[in-house]
């Protein structure tokens, strides 16, 4: 049996992307040993492709802004389901949080009177987000990372963590594989973060990348841990159609946010025909207020291509269905038409809009400052995870946080565009300030050896099927398959049924995998160990929304079309029962104090 | 469907390499990170290669096609003579660690070298700056540097000469020079560029430059400006002197 290294840490931080590289500064900042992992080289997690910006209510652009009108955005955009605890804290923080990275060396966007410009986006009421054209992602990883290398904080790139540990005290550890050698780590550690972003490789159309697989969620789930709104996934409306090889890769919001339109095959913008009540006052009567909207006109509301993502990824599968849709199976969106408006539009749209002028050209062939897009929705963003303490991030496995898309709370049944990455940064700072506060007071932890050996057994077992074993890339196109057919955009109990019956058929399957060859840098062995995770994530998914019989925000069910009370005041729990099987419960959500209802009634009109 | 062979650069463990050819299916819109993926999840399971965005956003693809340094994820297959074998193989001026992996962690050493930010006080007592947008437009255009490391896969510096250890190269250039020229900086970077940093190895082929896939202009925009600061400040009164008659 092959041996391993071993590390130990006070705080271990396992995610690079930004609500990782923040835990691990905040950490570092206590004083305490941090250690952080990431399954890519360092900056290249998922954070890296963000694009439109992160919303604080800085109130630059807009004084009226302030952190009661962001928190009532995002309740009301969560559909009320929300930690309200968290969605408070996050509009308090996200401002300072934003504000501090310019002197780590963030180079935001400017407004003509110097200060961090802040743009449109859905949902929110004011130009909110802070951003850097449309790379904003890149700026927010860059920054971190380049303030991170300076603390003292052990950096293990392209490891992947397959398994926690506990002790009678609460979480003890984790065993990890370096992808370069293959050869097996154990981390101890007093406090572990989990920061490992989201689900997205669950299904065939994504905007994520391979690090997608829910290990975070999993990794949890098998502790014990609880899992809340796993029904809830943001389907992206713009994502690319064409080619198929790009098909899911995003279009950002921006693009509607600087003045972008979405029409049918028939030339209507069908957006104004479908716009719910509880958004009907603040939206745009006609295409020329939502233009004076996207310019910056404060007396102007905003045009209904950007009302929430859910309902406008809804609107274009309907379009599509009804047969109104482009070539490729998606709707138009449209930029090239501000040349009606503005004399200099093409330096103006790749001005604002660099890195989509790019992609479409070098990926498309296409130049989006004369020709539409042609976009469709893509699987975008999980609202549910990990399910945490608002204050202290800390999971309901002591001495276990987590921050970021793999946590759940703050986005309810629907998260606003730029509300992850200002989420990243102020609860992977809460979540490191909390891991160093809880490791200085634990006992000191435990690791039973004859677990650690076990679980490396276990994950070596595709190399003894060699061949003879399923192909992993196969078992996992197949349930990409099921979860794009069966509990995507538009859900239904039958089909949702038909998932279940398949998903034990994969795993099945996926106990049989085989691969061959060494293991060093072996994507095919890589894939077969990510497999459990994406089947207990697909699973968790699939029977939260058997669950939640009603639609609300990213979840939407043909069966049940509207949105019953009852489900307004609980979120679906899954969690490991002692044999081994899924549990799921709905559990209440607390009462919110009346100071935050009433900022919620006083934002309504 | 048509299709087209790959003669991708395959490497034993800890041992030799060589280019092995794939025949695969090809179609309209692929690129040849998608053909590499296919004869991975198809023929060669354990074929090793880094990607995460697939949309020339995270510099992880980074490889040399025909010869030529690039993103895989970003070169079209119409792009490519599809009629003789598409070579594929890893950046040649790193250590090889897999196929089409490379160890890059010099980078990452390197830029722990570099000086960090260090920022003035803040413009106002709520911690913010004051900056106009003309003032960063240039460190603007440095910091969309995505790290792929090809213009240090292609700087003879490193490649032919292996200055590795006097020679940070052009990405490290281009982070000191957005770290100098953003308005709050307060530190001072021209002694140890012009030191150990081996900002003098640079004799300004622009081969850098040409291979960015950000367009930054590596050359121009950060080098060129810093070499002059280096110039003014340990050479040349005389340069000094005219540049305050200009
Ligand atoms: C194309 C795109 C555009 C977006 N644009 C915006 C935007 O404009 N505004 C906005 O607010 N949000 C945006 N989002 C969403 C946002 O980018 C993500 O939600 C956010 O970046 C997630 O950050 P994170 O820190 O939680 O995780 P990630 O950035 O996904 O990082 C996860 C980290 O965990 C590591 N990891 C995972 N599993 C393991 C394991 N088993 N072992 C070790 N390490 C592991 C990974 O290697 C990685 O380092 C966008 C998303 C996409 C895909
Ligand atoms: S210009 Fe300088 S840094 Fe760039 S490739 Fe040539 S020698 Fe290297
Ligand atoms: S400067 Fe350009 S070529 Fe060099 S690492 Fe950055 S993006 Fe790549
Ligand atoms: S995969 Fe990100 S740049 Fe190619």
């Amino acid at each position: 049996m092959a041996g391993y290294a071993t590390y130990d840490y006070d705080v271990l931080v396992i995610g690079a992307g930004g609500a990782g590289l923040r835990a691990a500064i905040e950490a570092a900042g206590a004083g305490v040993t941090v250690g952080l992992i990431c399954k890519s080289l360092l900056g290249k997690a998922h954070t890296v492709m963000a694009e439109g910006g992160m919303a604080a209510a800085m109130a630059n652009n807009d004084d009226r802004d302030s952190w009661k009108v962001h928190f009532a955005d995002t309740m009301r955009g969560g559909q009320y389901v929300n930690n309200w605890r968290m969605a408070e804290l996050h509009a308090k923080e996200a401002p300072d949080r934003v504000r501090e990275l310019e002197g780590w060396g963030a180079v935001f966007d400017r407004t003509p009177d110097g200060r961090i410009n802040q743009r449109n986006f859905g949902g929110h009421r004011y130009p909110r987000l802070a951003h850097v054209g449309d790379r904003t992602g890149l700026e927010l990883i860059r920054t971190l990372q380049d303030h991170t290398i300076y603390l003292g904080v052990t950096v293990h790139m392209e490891h992947t963590v397959i398994e926690l540990l506990v002790d009678a005290n609460g979480v003890s550890g984790a065993l990890a594989y370096d992808r370069e050698r293959g050869r097996f780590h154990l981390f101890t550690a007093k406090a572990i973060v989990l920061a490992t972003g989201g689900v997205g490789r669950a299904f065939k159309i994504t905007s994520n990348s391979w690090e997608g697989t829910g290990d975070g969620h999993a990794l949890a789930y098998r502790l014990g841990a609880e899992l809340i709104d796993m029904e809830f996934i943001q389907f992206h409306p713009t994502g690319m159609v064409w080619p198929p090889s790009v098909k899911g890769i995003l279009v950002t919001e921006g693009v509607r946010g600087e003045g972008g339109v979405l029409k049918n095959s028939q030339g209507r913008r069908f957006m104004f025909d479908d716009i719910p009540d509880n958004y009907k006052p603040q939206t745009a009567s006609d295409p020329e207020e939502g233009w004076r909207y996207t310019q910056g006109d404060k007396s102007a509301r905003r045009p209904p291509e950007l009302l929430t993502r859910d309902h406008v990824a809804r609107c274009i599968n309907r379009e599509v269905k009804a047969g109104r849709g482009s070539p490729h199976g998606g709707v138009f969106l449209d930029i090239a038409w501000i040349r009606e408006k503005l004399g200099n539009s093409e330096e103006h749209i790749k001005r604002k809009l660099p890195s989509m002028y790019h992609q479409f050209k070098e990926l498309a062939d296409l130049d989006i400052t004369k020709e539409p897009m042609e976009v469709g929705p893509t699987t975008h963003y999980i609202m549910g995870g990990i399910r945490v303490d608002g204050d202290s991030q800390m999971s309901t496995i002591p001495g276990l946080f987590a921050a970021g898309e793999c946590a759940s709370g703050i986005n309810g049944a629907n998260r606003l565009g730029g509300n992850s990455l200002s989420d990243l940064i102020v609860f992977g700072k809460r979540a490191g300030e909390y891991a160093s506060q809880y490791a200085r007071s634990r006992k000191p932890v435990q690791v039973d050896p004859a677990q650690v050996e076990a679980i490396m057994k276990g994950s070596l077992e595709p190399f003894e099927r060699g061949t003879a074993g399923e192909n992993p890339y196969k078992v996992q196109e197949d349930l990409q398959e099921t979860m794009q057919a069966n509990v995507g955009i538009v859900r239904l109990e039958d089909e949702m049924q038909t998932a279940l019956t398949a998903l034990d058929g994969y795993w099945e399957r996926a106990s049989r995998v085989g691969t061959l060859g060494h293991r060093e840098y072996h994507a095919g062995w890589h894939t077969a160990l990510d497999l459990r995770n994406l089947l207990a994530v697909s699973e968790a998914i699939t029977r939260s929304a058997i669950e939640r019989k009603e639609s609300r925000g990213g979840h939407f069910r043909e069966d049940y079309q509207e949105k019953v009370e009852a489900f307004g005041s609980v979120n679906v729990m899954v969690k490991r029962a002692a044999d081994g099987s899924m549990q799921v419960t709905r559990i209440p959500i607390p009462p919110m104090p009346d100071a935050l209802k009433q900022i919620i009634e006083e934002q309504k009109s | 469907m048509a299709e087209a062979t790959f003669r991708i650069w395959r490497t034993e463990p800890g041992g030799e390499g060589g280019f092995q050819e794939y025949r695969t299916a090809v179609s309209d819109g692929m690129v040849v990170l998608d053909a590499v993926h296919r004869i991975q999840a198809e023929q060669a399971p354990d074929l090793a290669v880094r990607w995460n965005c697939k949309a020339g956003k995270c510099g992880s693809c980074s490889a040399e096609i025909n010869g030529r340094p690039r993103l895989m994820c970003m070169t079209r297959l119409n792009q490519v003579n599809l009629n003789e074998p598409v070579t594929v193989e890893p950046m040649r001026t790193f250590p090889s660690i897999k196929d089409l992996v490379t160890d890059v962690s010099w980078n990452f050493r390197v830029k722990k070298g570099i000086t960090k930010i260090k920022p003035r006080k803040p413009d106002f007592a709520d911690g913010t700056f004051r900056m106009a947008q003309r003032d960063v437009d240039r460190v603007q255009e440095f910091r969309k540097c995505i790290e792929c490391f090809l213009c240090q896969d292609v700087c003879h510096v490193l490649r032919d000469h292996n200055k590795h250890e006097e020679f940070i190269g052009p990405r490290f250039l281009v982070y000191a020079a957005q770290l100098e020229m953003n308005p709050i900086d307060t530190a001072d970077r021209i002694p140890e560029l012009k030191a150990d940093k081996g900002i003098g190895y640079c004799n300004i082929t622009k081969c850098c430059t040409k291979v960015c896939p950000e367009h930054i202009h590596i050359t121009d925009n950060a080098i060129i400006p810093l070499k002059e600061r280096v110039v003014s400040r340990y050479y040349d009164p005389v340069t000094r002197l005219l540049r305050l008659f200009k």
